[in-house]
Formats: C-alpha cells, structure tokens, sequence
C-alpha cells in the first residue's frame, strides 16, 4: 500500500462526511445530496464522485471491480482499479459475481446483482434537467415542487419533430414516484435493470459534489407516455464472439470499407457466455 | 355566492414610491374586472400581488376563501398552474420560444400529469383552432407567427387546463389596432363561453369597455373610483376618471 | 515615491533592472537555457506557440525565458515579434489524414482501423507527486518500441461521412481569413472563426467549452477523434506555380461528433466541431472543437441562448493579447476621468443631502 496515504486515499473524517452525504442520498431516493467533493488525484470528468463514494464505503474484505463502458480491460477502468489497488491493498476482480464492490462508467452489467453488492456510478452532470432549465437555483426549485412537466415537454417535442423519443442515453427516470433522476449516461438499454433492483446503487458527482441513490428494490421507471411507452435500444445483431443476441453490443470497425463487428461491451459477461458455450 | 378571489389593505413601498397603497379587490366567478390607470398608477404591481408573483408588505390575498401566501410556494405554483393563468403583455415572457406550438401548449396539460401523447396533442389542435391558428402549424415555433398569432398561442397555452381565474397584464399591448379588435373579441367570447373570470389590466378605455363587466381606476397606487363599467365610463365621478374618460374621447 | 508618472524614467529603468534581476533569480544556481525551456517545457512552449500564433519553438522558448515562464506575456512578445515578419501567401490546407501519428484515440468506437495509439499522456496518471524529480540525473524508464503504421490511418470523421452519418464540410474556394491582417467583421465566416479560436485563449476556450456542457449552449459532444504528429506544410510559390514542401510542423487535431441535427423531413446527421491548434495543445483542441461547434448554431438553425453560440461574445473576448492589454490598462493613470467622477458625485451626494434636510 501507498505510505503516506491513509487507507484508500480519503481521511476519516472525510470519508464520515461522504458516508453522511450517502446515508441523506438513500434516506430520499433520487433527490441529490450536495457534499465537499475532495480535489482527487485523477483529473475531473475521470470519475472522482465515484472514486470517493467507493473511497468512503470500502473496507480492507472487499472485493473491487471496476468497468468503464462495460468492460474492465479499459485504460480508465484499468487506472482507477490501479489506483484502489495501490492505496487500499483490496482483492479485485474482474467478475460480476465475486465483487461486492463494483464501481462503473456507462453501463450496468449483464449479470443481475445481488443484495450483497454496491454498485457505485460515475456521474459526469447529475442534474437530469440541465439542459432544460441551466440554472441550479431554479431546478432545486423544480425538483421541490415536482414541476416536471418541462422535461416531459422535451419528449413530447421529439416525438413531434422526429417521430420518436430521441434520447439514447442518460435517459432520465422516476425513482419511487417522486424525484427526476438522471441514470447518468448508461444507455437507455441499461435502464430497466435500475428498477427494483436488489443492489444498493449509489451515484457520485464529483465536480458537480452531489451525491444520490437509489436503495435497493426501489421503483424507477423510464420517462415515457401511454401511447409511446419506453423502448430500450441496442444493435439488432448477435455478439460476434460469444453470440449472445440479449446484450448489449458495442461496434467495431474493421477496416475502412464499411466493415464492422459487435461484440459485447459487458467484456466479463461475454467471457461467461464463451465458456458456457464451451 | 362568495369572491372568488379577495384582496384587502394592500400596500406596497419601492423606496419611496408608494406603488400600492391600502388597496382592496375582489373578483367574482365568471367576471371580467379591469383595472385602468396610466403608466406608474400601480396597476401591474397589483396583478403581480395578487398572483402572488410579489408579496405586499401589508394585507392579504384569498382565493376560495384561503390565503395564498398560507400553504408556501409548492401551492401557490400548483394554483399557477390549474386554477389560475397569466397572460403576459409580451408573448415573449409566457412562451417558450424554443418549443412548437403543440409543445407549449401541451406543457401545461403534462405538468397537470397528462402522459398520452395523442391525447395532448389532440387538445393542442383543438385549442389552435379555438384561437384561430391553423392546427395544421402546430409543430412550427412560435418566432414564425406573427405577434397577434403568438398572443394567442399564449392565450390557448393558458386557458387550456381551464382554469378559473385568469390574469392578463395589457395582452394587446404590443398589437396592431386591427389585430388588437380581433383579440378582443376572441378573449370576450372565450370569457363567456368557458365562464372565465379575468382580471385584466389595461391602460387602454376602449378595450375595457368591450370586455370588463367592471372597472376599478388607480392612480398612485390608490384605487379612486370603481363601478359597473358602464357607469364608471358614462358617469365617471372621480376628477381623474374624468380626465382619463375624455382623454380618450378627444383622441 | 510612486506620485508623477512624469519624471518616472529613473523609475522604469530602475523596475527594469529589478525585473532582469527577478527572472534570474539566484544566481547561485544555473542559469536556465532557451534549449532546456524548449525540451524540458515542451508544453508551456507548444502554448505560447499557439498564442503566440508563430511555430517556433526556439523563439517560443526564450519568449517564455523572458516572460519568467507567463505564458500570456510570452504569447504577447511572439506575437509582437511576428507581426515585423514578411507575410510570403498561406500554406496548402494541412494533410490530417497524412499525419505521421505520436497519438491518436477515439472515444466513439473501441477499436477500429489504426487503433487507439495512447502516446505520452497524463491522462491515467495518478496526481501524486512524483518526489523522485526532485532528484536529477536519473534516466528515464525506456519508452516500448511501437511498431511503425504500415498505411495512412483513417480519419474516423470520413468513416461516418462514408456511410452519410456525418455532414461534410464544403470545401471553401476563397482564400482563408487573416485576421492578422484584415480585421474581425461580423457574420464571421468558419474560416475566420477557426482562426480566431486557434489563437484564442486556451482558458477561455476552455471556460466556454465547458459551459456548453454544462446546459449553456445545447451540446452532446464525442471526441470522434484526437490525434497529434508532424505533418508537412505545402506552399505555393507564386514564382513556381507548384507547391513544394517547406517543413514539417506538430499539431493536434480533435474531431468532435455532436449529436444528430434533422427532423421529420430531414434525415438526422452527425455535425462536426472542428479543432486544430499547434504542438500537443489537445486540451485547447477540445475546447475549440466545442465552441466552433456551439458557433455553428446559426448556420445549423440552433437557437443562439448560451454565450458559446454567440459569435460576437466568443470572438471579440477569446484574444488573450488583446484581453490581457485592456484589462491590466486599467491600472494606467485615469486621474483626470475619476477627478470628473469625483466631481459629479460630490454634487449629487450634496443635492440629495440637501433636499433630506
């Protein structure tokens, strides 16, 4: 381990103030907790609200995974793993199953999570209205009056101009009826496995300092109307290397001919479906 | 039957200019009340009042007999956005510019928990027609429309949750006179025929003649005469109703 | 005493020589090379290059010398030193595609032809402080042999535009802007913006950027591609009547991929933020390629609602040299305006008192 660092780079005190900021986050589902995000030793937009949550909730038996995009061989993925590795001296893993910890980027995995396992988001803008409304002041506002109807207004609108709800990712969610949340940009695909979901999944913002939650098997419903209910996306073809047609896919380019493959992004669900096959 | 909304001792002070002072009004179901005065009479300061855009320093403002100011903001903005409308003098400020016509209409209808697209924009086609845009425009934004057009894109925007008090600050302020007629008589019909209580302020005669069931006439932030609009106009008693009535008459 | 600018020549010449005594600090200690600025500050010299809208690393290394390491006041004495230069035509557009790679990532696709190539990054460092440095001498970790690209890699930006994902850029027939020698009009075209922008501030730009993404300007950015590596410079003599290569300059290029812009009518298309600037400047690459893009709001009939998008606002406001020269005027004397001031509010304060009592 790192000397000169205390255990998993946050001191105590700290970490007390991010537990805090986490239990306020699971007390009111979706509703975002301000905190004193801490100036981390990777840049802002790399993941620092999630690096401290999981800084603040780690202990010396966990077991970390860490994806960005889906998969755990990504050179961000890769240096934040690093990092845990070098400052709290915790088992990592790579499989969805063996980690109590699982901190992401962009996705949630294929595999459903258990009661045992937290899976902490990074969260570039954690204010699902932004571009609606910029001002902070008026979208606390907002939220306190569960004035949502400008959000619904923007789908409606692009429904209207281009015949279907044109968000793909970040699409934003109802968490337990009450609060606007964004899922931060994990593809809409990913959305569904938010709801009731047996995991405690917790969500940092570390420039923008809010924290928020959603505990286990809580609501969250996708933002659609009656007659254009939500629709989750993904590449209508089948993994190319573990030829499952359930997942969700990423695009590679082969050549620059127009030739492309998918394969998985959840790059340790994949592996589970190659040695299934096997 | 009782106010539906009902105003009483209100005054306010900016520095010391005093723009409302110890004013009374109320309002009744289905009734058309206009409130004229000129520029710095305090007429647009007492409809931010009583919509409760601005709170008075003294007295108090019930619709159905509560106090607005009681229940916080969560219920003054519910009531903002069922019971009550705001028609602004510039279309500008009550719509969203950005949004089409069906979108700036339906907002209303989906901050009311309306989730059926169809359904919304159904209503929004039925309410373009109503002001007399062509339903076939609504998913043009509103900078296309002429200025009459997007008063009244405003005005459907407004009334479609129909609600039961509506608060109009000079809509046919920045208006051609002959755009401004039409205006008129779209709003008196729909005044009637949704049985709509307006207040309306305006520092133009004629308009609250053709509309207004009654008149209240402010200067100085002090109501000085009010009446039936017909007497306040034919027999004006107050030396400035007086002024304001033949003003009129000579231009 | 500070009182009498005039008679203030003893004084400029004594903060003179205070300022070279400044820059060099101990003289116990060795004095700093040009050589060592430009190979040990390669990145405060690829800025000032930037700002300083000259490439020349050598001059960009001693403007940073004498500036004490200000990389605006060293952007300023380029600039200063550039504009005596003879202007001979501009060069041939610069072949991107062509570039001889040091890196290049996209953050659209996993892989794809050419690969992602890291190169020397900060990015997945950690920010702890290396005391190691503190140490000289030691030699550095050797650098893995990297096999050398067979082919030109593919611009992921004409990737898209194949399949007709990506709207292409019209190729301009006129002659490029100079704005070094004929001043900003309004509307500015693309050209003119992009040049300003490539000389622009890289906090500015970096400001504006971020506001974009942050709800002010409605931006839904990817980095399609970055890349940075030499590419030849083309000109055209006028005597020849041919281009020739005249050297080969470092730049970083950032590609960004925004989202679909269409409606019923018209099929939805990726539009591109476009950033260029010289030597490994890919933090100001991003932020150009944002506000370019935020720029193009009219053209793409955008509502203009976020100071990004304007281009007055963006344009007149992104020239470090100019800001820096306005904003530090104001400690220039203004005795004689404020002793008006002075006046004025003597005999309004009076007036008011007065009428009180």
């Amino acid at each position: 381990m790192e000397a000169g660092y205390n255990f998993a780079y946050l001191d105590e005190a700290t970490k007390r103030m991010i537990r805090r900021a986490i239990l306020k986050a699971v007390a009111i589902p979706g509703h975002q907790i301000p905190f004193g995000a801490r100036e981390m030793p990777l840049p802002y937009g790399w993941g620092t609200g999630g690096i401290q949550v999981t800084a603040s909730i780690i202990g010396p038996e966990d077991t970390l995974k860490v994806i960005d995009q889906g998969a755990d061989d990504t050179t961000n993925a890769i240096s934040i793993r690093r990092f845990f590795a070098r400052v709290a001296d915790v088992a990592t893993t790579e499989r969805t199953a063996e980690a109590t910890i699982i901190q992401t980027r962009h996705r949630i995995p294929e595999a459903p999570l258990r009661e045992d396992q937290i899976l902490v988001y990074q969260v570039p803008m954690p204010e699902p209205l932004f571009r609606l409304e910029p001002r902070i002041a008026e979208t606390k506002r907002m939220h306190a009056l569960a004035d949502y109807g400008l959000m619904h207004t923007k789908l409606y609108e692009d429904i209207a101009r281009l015949g279907r709800i044109g968000t793909a990712y970040n699409y934003p969610v109802m968490v337990n009826d009450r609060y606007l949340m964004s899922p931060s940009p994990i593809p809409a695909f990913d959305n569904p496995k938010m709801d009731r979901m047996p995991a405690l999944q917790l969500f940092g913002a570390g420039r923008e300092k809010r924290i928020y939650a959603v505990p286990p098997y809580t609501p969250v419903r996708s933002l659609d109307f009656e007659d254009h209910p939500f629709r989750a996306i993904r590449a209508p073809h089948a993994c190319t290397l573990c030829g499952s047609a359930a997942s969700y896919l990423d695009e590679v380019v082969t050549n620059d001919q127009g030739g492309r493959v998918y394969v998985c992004s959840d790059t340790d669900f994949c592996r589970a479906e190659q040695e299934k096959a096997a | 039957m009782s106010a539906l909304l009902k105003a009483e001792g209100l005054s306010l002070r900016f520095g010391r200019v005093s723009a409302l002072d110890d004013v009374a009004i109320a309002i009744w179901p289905g009734e058309v009340l206009a409130v004229v005065g000129e520029s710095g009479s305090g007429k647009s300061t007492l409809l931010r009042v009583l919509s409760g855009q601005q709170l008075p320093e003294v007295g108090t403002i019930r619709f159905d007999g509560a106090d607005i100011h009681a229940e916080g903001e969560a219920a003054l903005r519910r009531l903002l956005r069922t019971d009550w409308g705001f028609v602004h003098q510039n279309p500008r400020d009550g719509l969203r510019m950005a949004i089409s016509a069906g979108g700036n209409i339906g907002e209303r209808l989906m901050s009311n928990g309306a989730r059926h697209y169809g359904d919304i924009r159904a209503q929004a086609k039925d309410w373009l027609a109503r002001v007399e845009i062509d339903p076939a425009r609504i998913d043009e934004l509103p900078r296309n429309f002429s200025g009459g057009m997007q008063q009244r894109l405003q005005i459907a925007r407004t009334l479609v949750t129909r609600p039961r008090l509506v608060f109009m600050d000079e809509p046919t302020g920045g208006l051609d006179v002959s755009v401004q007629a039409k205006l008129l008589d779209m709003l008196r019909a729909l005044a009637r025929d949704l049985g709509l209580a307006i207040i309306i302020v305006t520092h133009d005669i004629a308009a609250a003649r053709l509309l207004a069931h009654r008149i209240v006439v402010m200067r100085h932030g002090q109501v000085v005469e009010e009446g039936l609009t017909d007497r306040v106009l034919d027999d004006p008693q107050h030396p400035y109703t007086q002024l304001l009535v033949s003003s009129v008459l000579a231009a | 005493m500070y009182v009498a600018v005039k008679g203030g020549e003893v004084a400029i010449d004594a903060a003179h020589a205070w300022l070279a005594e400044a820059r060099r600090g101990d003289t116990a200690l060795p004095e700093l090379s040009t050589a060592q600025i430009e190979q040990q500050m390669t990145l405060a010299v690829d800025r000032v290059m930037a700002e300083g809208s000259c490439y020349d690393r050598g001059l960009a290394a001693l403007a940073l010398k004498q500036a004490r390491g200000d990389s605006i006041e060293a952007a300023f004495l380029l600039r200063a030193y550039r504009t005596t230069l003879t202007r001979f035509g501009h060069a041939a557009p610069l072949d991107t595609a062509a570039m001889g790679i040091t890196r290049r990532i996209s953050a659209t696709y996993k892989d794809l032809p050419g690969g992602q190539v890291l190169g020397p990054t900060f990015d997945y460092t950690h920010r702890l402080l290396d005391f190691a440095l503190v140490a000289e001498g030691m030699a550095p970790a050797d650098v893995p042999e990297r096999a050398a690209d067979e082919a030109a890699i593919p611009r992921v930006s004409e990737l898209l535009a194949r399949e007709g994902l990506m709207q292409r850029e019209a190729a301009a027939e006129a002659e490029p802007s100079d704005l070094t020698r004929e001043p900003l009009t309004f509307p500015a075209d693309r050209s003119a913006r992009l040049q300003n922008l490539a000389r622009g501030d890289e906090g500015f730009l970096l400001g504006l950027g971020y506001s974009t993404q942050r709800g002010y300007g409605n931006a839904h950015p990817f980095v399609g591609e970055i890349r940075q590596g030499g590419v030849m410079v083309e000109f055209t003599p006028p005597e020849l009547g041919f281009a020739i290569e005249i050297g080969e300059i470092d730049v970083t290029e950032c590609q960004m991929v925004n989202q679909f812009h269409g409606s019923l009518t018209e099929p939805p298309q990726f539009t591109r933020g476009y950033g260029l600037v010289f030597g490994s400047g890919e933090r100001k690459s991003m932020a150009m390629a944002l506000v370019d893009r935020a720029l193009r709001a009219q053209e793409l009939g955008e509502d203009i609602t976020a100071p990004a998008q304007s281009a007055e606002f963006v344009l007149y406001h992104s020239d470090n040299v100019e800001a820096t020269g306005f904003v530090e005027h104001l400690k220039l004397p203004h005795y004689v305006d404020f002793q008006s001031e002075l006046e004025n509010i003597r005999a309004m304060r009076a007036s008011v008192t007065k009428a009180a009592e």
